[in-house]
């Protein structure tokens, strides 16, 4: 059983629980906005501030790119969600699922002087879900579990 | 045991402690379904036990059937001043300046789409073949306007020019002009438009149809027995979330309606009508006679030429300038035809700059046939938005861009529900953004946000459309069909007999009465 660390029973079972409630997140968030018929980023994209405002915003402009940008996004997060749930080809969900969160965390940075039009549900300050949620993935990444747990186990143990 | 473990897998390839620890987390798949399918029914029974108290709006737009645009109209305009080069772009021309600025905002800013809106706007198939002003300046304009048929910038070429008429009549009695569009200060609307509709030609007339009483009844004699198309220009009439409104009324939602506001509030010099002078306008350039027209004579004034509206001798004041804008979306809401009773209050309580109109105003107009009375409350000194609101018994709507129906809180119909909590009087039971789908039931917070803030409205669905180009567009498809356009002579009827009794009722400080069977204002 080469590349499967040895963790305990409790570490194991801990950070396969974390790896199932981050991907049943992403798994809602994605089918919550598939079975929506008017669900668009656009209005998430427009309300985009911070130094990579003016990028975001001209995504929501194009009709053609904002086709893409909510077929990627809603397909992303289901599979991302998947992929963490079942722990299949987990090193790629973790990081695409780190890829996405980064772009809504840079998109809209809890930064003093800057205000959404979208009210949060709590009060942050630099440090938000987005940013805790990626450095939650980041760990899963450093301390893989789905080799012992998830169906990756089938794929990377021949 | 180790070595059976190996064995086993060399024959099968994974042992079941394999199979156990690779399938451990799928569970967790059928735990999520359940949940998700829970979720969905509490959202669909939610929805259908509101929708048990009304029927929603057709989840279609109209869809009007596309008129073939096989001949050419060709168009004289009367009148470039603000209006007119406005009208001129939704109908497809904009002047080479115009379209190079735009060209270079659109560079500067990616989200400013204004230019790429323009180019992609539909192709009318008109052209302008003649146009007047009395200010030479903007007689020259209207005429570059109107020979950049390919929409171009600096790399324009001239075609061939529109005749450029100071008289109206002139360009009225030009055989290459099938229509004409009339963006004048209002004490020149109806006399031109009579004179168009004389000599056959189809009208395009910006608000408010007429300046005195009198003319109201003219013009209308006047399209009536010429039959042309005749199109007053509400452009309101093409905003979509209006049809949904009137679709709400209809279905009862809203219960017994008996009071509406409707509000304006402006507050820079420009929305107060202090419009900026031209630097080249001087008795040599602006032809003061044909300006002051029917209006008492005064010697040339600049403030009194560019800044029009600030004076009764050539206005209709906010009542004629944008009460009529208010009215005529409740009026294609509500259907309420002209009132039977105004009073109006107000004053120049903030522009002390010489104008005789009021910057602040209140009209009230009563519909004794519905019980309802319409608020119509001005300031030209606050920009605090108010929007427009129909109450009635059982809910009331809010109608912008976008449209939101909650329910009362003290509603009989609704009742039942409010007291299960289906229905929460704090969240719309009904909602519509523009360019969206459907109109639906439930709505959440985030969408309430952005619809309130039109922003939807301008991005979703792929375009924006300009509703002047949709006006102009049906005036013309009209034009073509031999159709009825939405604001046509009787509305803009109704429109100006309203406007007039508010005006008159602060006027005169008293109470206007319409006479119905004789049509007149008393």
């Amino acid at each position: 059983m080469t590349g499967v660390t040895n963790y305990s029973n409790r570490q194991l079972t801990l950070l396969v629980v974390l790896r199932v409630l981050i991907g049943w997140h992403f798994l809602y968030e994605g089918l919550s906005k598939l079975v929506n018929p008017d669900w668009s980023s656009v209005a998430f994209l427009l309300d985009s501030q911070g130094f990579l405002s003016s990028f975001f915003q001209s995504l929501a402009t194009n009709p053609d790119v904002l086709k893409i940008v909510d077929f990627l996004n809603i397909w992303g997060l289901i599979l991302i969600g998947l992929g963490l749930i079942l722990g299949l080809f987990s090193r790629l969900s973790i990081i695409a699922g780190m890829l996405l969160l980064g772009m809504y965390y840079i998109s809209h940075p809890p930064l003093v002087g800057l205000s959404y039009s979208v009210p949060s549900e709590g009060a942050y300050l630099w440090v938000n879900k987005n940013l805790i949620e990626i450095a939650a993935l980041a760990v899963l990444l450093v301390f893989p579990s789905w080799k012992q747990i998830g169906l990756d186990r089938f794929i990377f143990n021949r | 045991m180790s070595e059976n473990i190996e064995k086993n897998k060399e024959t099968t390839g994974f042992s079941r402690r394999d199979a156990v620890k690779g399938l451990a987390t799928v569970p967790v798949l059928g735990a999520f379904a359940i949940a998700f399918y829970r979720k969905r029914k509490h959202a669909r029974q939610l929805r259908n036990s509101i929708l048990e108290s009304f029927s929603l709006p057709s989840e279609q737009t109209e869809i009007i059937e596309e008129v073939p645009k096989t001949r050419k109209i060709r168009l004289g305009i009367i009148g470039f001043g603000i209006r007119g080069p406005q009208i001129a772009k939704a109908a497809g021309f904009l002047h080479p300046e115009n379209v190079e600025s735009m060209k270079k905002d659109a560079k500067a800013n990616s989200a400013d789409t204004r230019y790429q809106e323009f180019i992609e706007q539909e192709d009318l198939n008109v052209e302008i073949t003649a146009v007047c002003d009395i200010f030479t300046v903007y007689a020259k304009r209207a005429q570059e306007t109107g020979s950049n048929i390919e929409r171009k910038g600096r790399d324009h070429k001239s075609s061939a020019l529109p005749v450029i008429y100071n008289d109206y009549r002139e360009l009225i009695a030009d055989t290459n002009v099938d229509a004409v569009i009339i963006a004048t200060p209002d004490h020149w609307h109806a006399p031109m438009a009579i004179e168009a509709a004389r000599a056959g030609k189809h009208v395009y007339c910006e608000k408010p149809m007429s300046w005195s009483v009198e003319e109201t009844y003219e013009l209308r004699k006047a399209i009536r027995e010429s039959g042309i198309v005749f199109q007053l220009g509400h452009q309101g009439r093409q905003t979509e979330a209006y049809n949904k409104a009137r679709e709400v009324v209809k279905n009862n939602v809203l219960g017994s309606v008996n009071l509406v506001e409707v509000t304006t509030n402006r507050n820079t010099p420009n929305g107060a009508w202090v419009y900026p002078i031209h630097p080249q306008a001087s008795p040599e350039t602006i032809d003061w006679k044909k300006f002051i027209g029917q209006a008492p004579w005064h010697d040339f004034s600049l403030e009194r030429f560019f800044r029009w509206r600030c004076w009764w001798d050539y206005s209709t004041g906010l009542s004629g300038d944008l009460l009529t804008h208010e009215y005529d979306a409740m009026n294609q809401i509500l259907g309420l035809g002209i009132p039977d009773k105004a009073v109006s209050s107000g004053g120049i309580y903030h522009f002390k700059d010489g104008r005789t109109v009021p910057d602040v105003l209140q009209t009230v107009f009563e519909f004794d046939e519905y019980d309802l009375a319409m608020l119509y409350s001005a300031t030209l000194a606050s920009s605090k938005s108010r929007g427009k609101v129909i109450m009635g018994h059982d809910g009331y709507m809010e109608v912008g861009s976008s449209l939101t129906v909650y329910a009362d809180r003290n509603s009989t119909r609704y009742n039942e529900k409010l007291k299960n909590g289906i229905i929460d009087p704090s969240i719309p039971i009904l909602s519509f953004v523009p360019g969206r789908k459907s109109i639906d039931a439930v709505t959440s917070a985030t969408e309430q946000y952005f619809a309130g803030r039109g922003l939807l409205y301008t991005y979703r669905g792929g375009k924006r459309v300009d509703t002047t180009h949709l006006h102009v567009k049906e005036w013309l498809d009209c034009i073509r069909s031999g159709g009825v356009p939405s604001c046509n002579i009787d509305q803009g009827f109704q429109e100006a007999i309203t406007a007039h009794m508010g005006t008159i009722a602060y006027r005169e400080g008293r109470r206007v009465y319409w006479d119905r069977e004789n049509e007149k204002i008393v």
